[in-house]
């Protein structure tokens, strides 16, 4: 008998611990926010519970990867999440996205049309733009020799132990595909490979010091590393810091990113969702966020209005010509994925070569 | 029927922290992302042999050098009277007081190469040593961040060996070498084993230290799992496999030290 008791306690632990922790579930009118780290004014959350009486819930993750494991997994309830280009794609062919009621974000309008319609969601069903920027070259202009240029700068072995790599696979091997003149986007297995091959060339060469993500902050900022490959928008803050840091967006074009807002297929409060995507577009949040933040806007009618200074500098809105030549990230069919870690975990399994001189 | 009624909160705490996660992973392990059975994640093991050995290696280097530091330390540390040993012993404990991944990132910052480290041996114009996201490093923030587990056990096994013992070797002819080879270390395996098993374990399991004093430059087993479920390549099946694999190896090496714990006190272990 106690045997029973004690077993069905268990099952009805086992059941709590499935239904309780899906977040969200706080009594009243919510909207439950998923975003990346220190990608937001938090403070603009008080203003929209006073406009809208609805309570934000806030949470951060620090990659694509881990948001689409939390919403692929189930485990957990968001209204509102904001993946990037190639991460809507992936979403959007997984259906694991709903189709947004424009009719309902009005402030929509503001947008620069050359952001809407784009590869990851061309039919424009799905997603709303919330930043965007570039990734780009970082170097220590007192550490190297020459500015850099082009991707394949990072591969020359003057810069023994000097180079900060991208540490996921996308941007990683992405970089050595523009260095070597492919697509960011490409399916052809010969070309990954070769990228690959490149980069872990450069890695036995010992060119490369670290593969890091927001580890390059404290390296960069503290001459540790002579040249690294990061976000241009993270480049202003660490530039704010160490003045000798110089930005270069390569001859070849980098990565145009665009991180947009989306609603998951598990949301809980659609209306909720769309008012707070609806309140993150208006001009005077646009520009708070963008003060936070560094990264661009593609609200046409708050670049307008921004502080002039920020909004012609050339590398958060770099020009035309310059843009023309970047790329975005789109989504890969799941066998090329599937070849891209392979790839990567031979990178990360190369060995340095030892040195004798 | 009253004890049997009291252990009813720790049936549910196994149940659900610890049954219900095993079985969680032996049925990933088994599935396919259809959730049918299916061995084809295992077929995939073998390409990462290489990690396996990689950790296994760092990780037996790592307990090594614990060890080294661990026993003789302990061994002292018995000796000495109970005001130096508790300070001692507070001393070892205060770091982790503090969290691990702060520990590993002030590691960072001293092994750097404009590090602390670099900075007083420049003073002496030595070096610059070049550290930072090298297999030392990672080796390093293992042996610091893992030392008091094995100082625990061993000084604790130490500690209450019965002193008559000693006398009774001192009392037939031993010197204080043999007493120490054949009686104080054979009584203290156990603490040695424990110590060993509490290391390697999380040693071979860590993913921080490789990422934040490897550089990414040494690919772990963690670093592997930790890929398959937050990484690009989202693959909770072939995570479970490669973690039930890396159990077996533990289970392997808890094996293998209790046989060497012959019995009566190797209770420890486990």
């Amino acid at each position: 008998m106690k045997k029973l008791v004690s077993i069905t306690l268990c099952l009805l632990m086992m059941l709590s611990s499935l239904v309780l922790p899906g977040c969200g579930k706080q009594e009243g009118n919510v909207v439950n926010v998923y975003n990346w780290g220190e990608y937001i004014d938090e403070s603009i959350f008080e203003e929209f519970e006073a406009e809208t009486g609805i309570t934000v819930n806030y949470n951060t993750f620090s990659s694509n990867e881990m948001l689409y494991s939390s919403i692929k997994s189930g485990g957990s309830k968001y209204d509102v999440i904001i993946p990037s280009d190639y991460m809507v794609a992936r979403m959007i062919s997984e259906d694991l996205l709903l189709k947004l009621d424009y009719s309902k974000i009005p402030n929509m309008k503001n947008l620069d049309e050359q952001y809407l319609h784009l590869e990851f969601d061309p039919q424009q069903q799905y997603s709303v733009p919330y930043m965007w920027g570039t990734t780009g070259i970082i170097y220590n202009t007192t550490m190297v020799d020459e500015a850099p240029t082009s991707w394949m700068d990072l591969f020359t072995t003057d810069l023994r132990s000097q180079v900060l790599i991208f540490d996921n696979p996308r941007d990683c091997i992405g970089l050595a595909l523009k260095a070597l003149g492919y697509s960011f986007n490409t399916t052809n297995e010969e070309e990954i490979r070769q990228a690959a091959e490149l980069l872990m060339e450069q890695k036995r060469e010992g060119i490369v010091q670290a593969y890091v993500m927001d580890q390059i902050f404290d390296k960069m900022i503290n001459n540790e590393a002579a040249i690294g490959t990061y976000y241009a928008g993270d480049y202003v803050i660490m530039a704010e810091e160490n003045p000798d840091l110089a930005f270069c967006l390569p001859e070849e074009g980098a990565n145009l990113f665009v991180d947009s807002m989306c609603v998951p297929s598990c949301c809980e409060n659609y209306d909720n969702a769309l008012a707070f995507i609806n309140f993150m577009c208006r001009d005077d949040i646009v520009l708070r966020n963008c003060d936070a933040v560094g990264y661009s806007t593609p609200s046409a009618t708050a670049h307008d209005i921004m502080d002039p200074e920020m909004a012609e500098d050339p590398i958060i809105y770099p020009d035309e010509d310059v843009l023309e030549k970047c790329e975005s990230f789109g989504g890969l069919p799941s066998d090329v994925l599937s070849f891209y870690d392979h790839e990567w975990i031979r990178i990360c399994l190369a060995k340095v070569k030892p040195k004798f001189s | 029927m009253r004890t049997k009624s009291a252990a009813v909160p720790y049936v549910f705490w196994m149940a659900v922290f610890v049954v219900i996660p095993l079985v969680l992973i032996v049925v990933y392990a088994f599935t396919n992302f259809d959730g049918e059975f299916t061995l084809e994640n295992f077929n995939n093991i073998d390409v990462f042999l290489q990690v396996f050995g990689n950790s296994v290696v760092l990780a037996l280097i790592a307990t090594a050098i614990c060890l080294l530091i661990a026993y003789p330390f302990s061994y002292f540390l018995a000796q000495e009277g109970p005001i130096f040993r508790k300070v001692a012993m507070l001393l070892i404990m205060l770091p982790m007081w503090m969290n691990f991944l702060l520990r590993t990132y002030a590691w960072m910052s001293i092994l750097e190469n404009n590090g602390f480290l670099n900075q007083f041996l420049g003073i002496f114009g030595i070096g610059p040593i070049h550290i930072i996201n090298t297999d030392v490093a990672v080796v390093l923030g293992m042996v610091y961040n893992f030392l008091p587990f094995m100082i625990l056990p061993i000084f604790s096994v130490i500690d209450k060996l019965d002193r008559k013992y000693i006398e009774a070797a001192q009392d037939l002819g031993a010197n204080k070498r043999e007493t120490f080879r054949r009686v104080i270390f054979p009584l203290s395996l156990p603490g040695v084993l424990s110590g060993v098993t509490m290391v390697f374990i999380p040693s071979i399991s860590t993913f921080a230290i490789s990422k934040l004093l490897g550089g990414g430059m040494s690919f772990l087993l963690g670093d592997l799992i930790e890929m398959q479920f937050l990484g690009s390549a989202y693959n909770p099946h072939l995570g479970s496999a490669i973690s039930l694999m890396m159990l077996l190896l533990v289970l392997v090496a808890t094996l293998i030290t209790n046989r060497f714990g012959d019995g009566d006190e190797g209770t420890v272990l486990m």
